[in-house]
């Protein structure tokens, strides 16, 4: 097996997380435990190491025609300053990365894509660049901390002069000096909850890891890991890929059709994912909640009857309603709330019902 | 690490406490409990299934993971740990005692000897 890559962080906190691989990387998948990681990012706020994440710059003249041709969402309404939720595609609909786009200028982008995906879509993008644009990988030698809850604002202004609430939510800024280190601070997240991602260079990671975790002790700001970023991102139903995402399913079959916009021309994608728009696609993500007992986990079986009819993309006990449910692709003619379907779990048919997602919504 | 004494252990991380006659009382050990982190569901078989030694005989699941029970004798299910479908969490709070997952008639005690003492197991445990 390959040596698996570790941030820079790793020294930090080898010894009192708990490591385990994932995607190439040795990471923290928790610290004190998922369900109280859990609950400190619902109710205070949590930190979390995401410096294994893919940043790639995409910078010159034909920068914007070139984002523009790669990504479903609109980049012209994306002003300097702004980060967007999108996804790059195949022809065929299916997707290469979730990923967001920070447009720094005019000409100047920064994509922030998931880590197992960064060579296959270094490649992408690489292979579909035209005239005057400069591709650029800096995923080495940026870090990303997370600080995400809602304390997240009252912790972080702690450590800097800049009037964070300014940042709204998919805004961003440059150069933001937070306790003697400086960084991209961006008011984004991966778990349905206010928060901050932070992207500086990774020799200065652990300065401010330990800044952060210090101006929020008192407030019961605690390290998370992995694990309950999984927990918290699926609760509030934002998508996974490898998970609800994959090369043969489309952004408009995972439910992140909002990311997609047909009416900004011509991009890699457009015809089938125009198709599936207006006809519907053939699946559907919806979320599941058992009726009997068990827990739905990804790549389950769902049927009707003796038909099988979808599979489970993600699933466990919400920590937060504390209720065993799932999301899965269906057939689209099944996608009703309500409608009844058997998991098979180790070879048991076990019954649930669709309901209403996301599992979790901020109140604010 | 806690380990008592006087039980056995497999190298599946159940331990087994003998409670008289051919009956035996199954878990999950300290160490298990631990490594899986927040158990949030326990599948148990029902009152009289047979169990197989080294077979599944269910599964404990945590946030994040499902993990299946081996099987560290053989014999008749006599007791489950109904508590457990409510109370989880037992198994991570207290994994040898109200976290307990069933009591067992064992066919013959032969197959307690096939387990590993606390020193053997500790060592097992160890080497990981």
């Amino acid at each position: 097996m390959a040596e698996l890559k570790r941030t820079s962080l790793y020294p930090v906190y080898k010894d009192e997380a708990k490591l385990v691989p994932f995607g190439g990387w040795e990471l923290p998948v928790q610290f004190s435990g998922i369900k109280r990681e859990h609950e400190a990012v619902r109710e205070k706020a949590g930190l979390f190491d995401v410096s294994h994440m893919g940043e790639i710059e995409v910078i010159g003249p034909d920068a914007f025609a070139l984002v523009q041709r790669l990504t479903t969402n609109n980049v012209e309404k994306a002003v300097p300053g702004q980060a967007q939720y999108t996804a790059m595609c195949y022809p065929d609909g299916g997707t290469v990365d979730d990923l967001l786009v920070y447009r720094k200028g005019e000409t100047s982008f920064l994509l922030v894509v998931n880590a197992a995906n960064i060579e296959k879509d270094l490649e992408w993008i690489e292979k579909h660049a035209v005239g005057n644009v400069e591709v650029r990988n800096i995923s080495k030698e940026t870090a990303q901390l997370a600080l995400q809850g809602p304390l997240s604002v009252s912790v972080l202004q702690k450590l800097t002069e800049t009037n964070l609430a300014e940042i709204k939510p998919f805004r961003f800024r440059e150069s933001v000096e937070l306790s003697g280190v400086s960084g991209l601070v961006s008011r984004t997240g991966y778990t349905g909850e206010d928060g901050f991602e932070i992207y500086l260079p990774a020799e200065d990671a652990p300065s401010l890891w330990k800044s952060i975790l210090e101006a929020g002790e008192a407030l019961g700001v605690i390290p998370c890991g992995l694990g309950a970023r999984d927990t918290l991102r699926f609760e509030a139903k934002l998508a996974l890929y490898g998970n609800e995402l994959s090369a043969s399913v489309s952004p408009v079959e995972a439910g992140i059709g909002f990311a997609v916009k047909l009416d900004k021309g011509e991009f890699i994608g457009r015809e089938v994912l125009a198709r599936q728009k207006e006809e519907g696609a053939p699946r559907k993500l919806v979320g599941l909640e058992m009726i009997g007992r068990g827990i739905p986990r990804s790549n389950y079986s769902v049927y009707r009857g003796e038909e099988e009819v979808g599979v489970v993309t993600s699933g466990t006990q919400s920590p937060t309603l504390k209720k065993n449910v799932g999301l899965a692709l269906i057939q689209r003619e099944l996608a009703e709330l309500g409608q009844e379907l058997d998991v098979e779990i180790r070879g048991k048919r076990v019954v649930a019902k669709i309901v209403p997602t996301p599992f979790y919504k901020r109140s604010s | 690490m806690n380990l008592p004494k006087e039980f056995r252990y497999s190298d599946e991380h159940e331990w087994v406490k003998q409670e008289g006659g051919n009956k035996v009382r199954i878990g999950i050990t300290d160490f298990a409990q631990s490594e899986l982190g927040d158990i949030v569901f326990v599948e148990l078989p029902e009152v009289g299934d047979e169990l197989e030694a080294n077979s599944p005989f269910g599964s404990v699941e945590s946030v994040k993971t499902v993990s299946e029970l081996y099987a560290p004798v053989s014999g008749k299910v006599v007791e489950i740990n109904e508590d457990l479908e409510d109370s989880p969490e037992n198994v991570n709070t207290a994994p040898y005692e109200g976290g307990w997952m069933v009591v067992v008639e064992m066919t013959d005690d032969a197959g307690l000897e096939k387990l590993m003492d606390a020193d053997k197991y500790q060592a097992m445990v160890s080497e990981d």
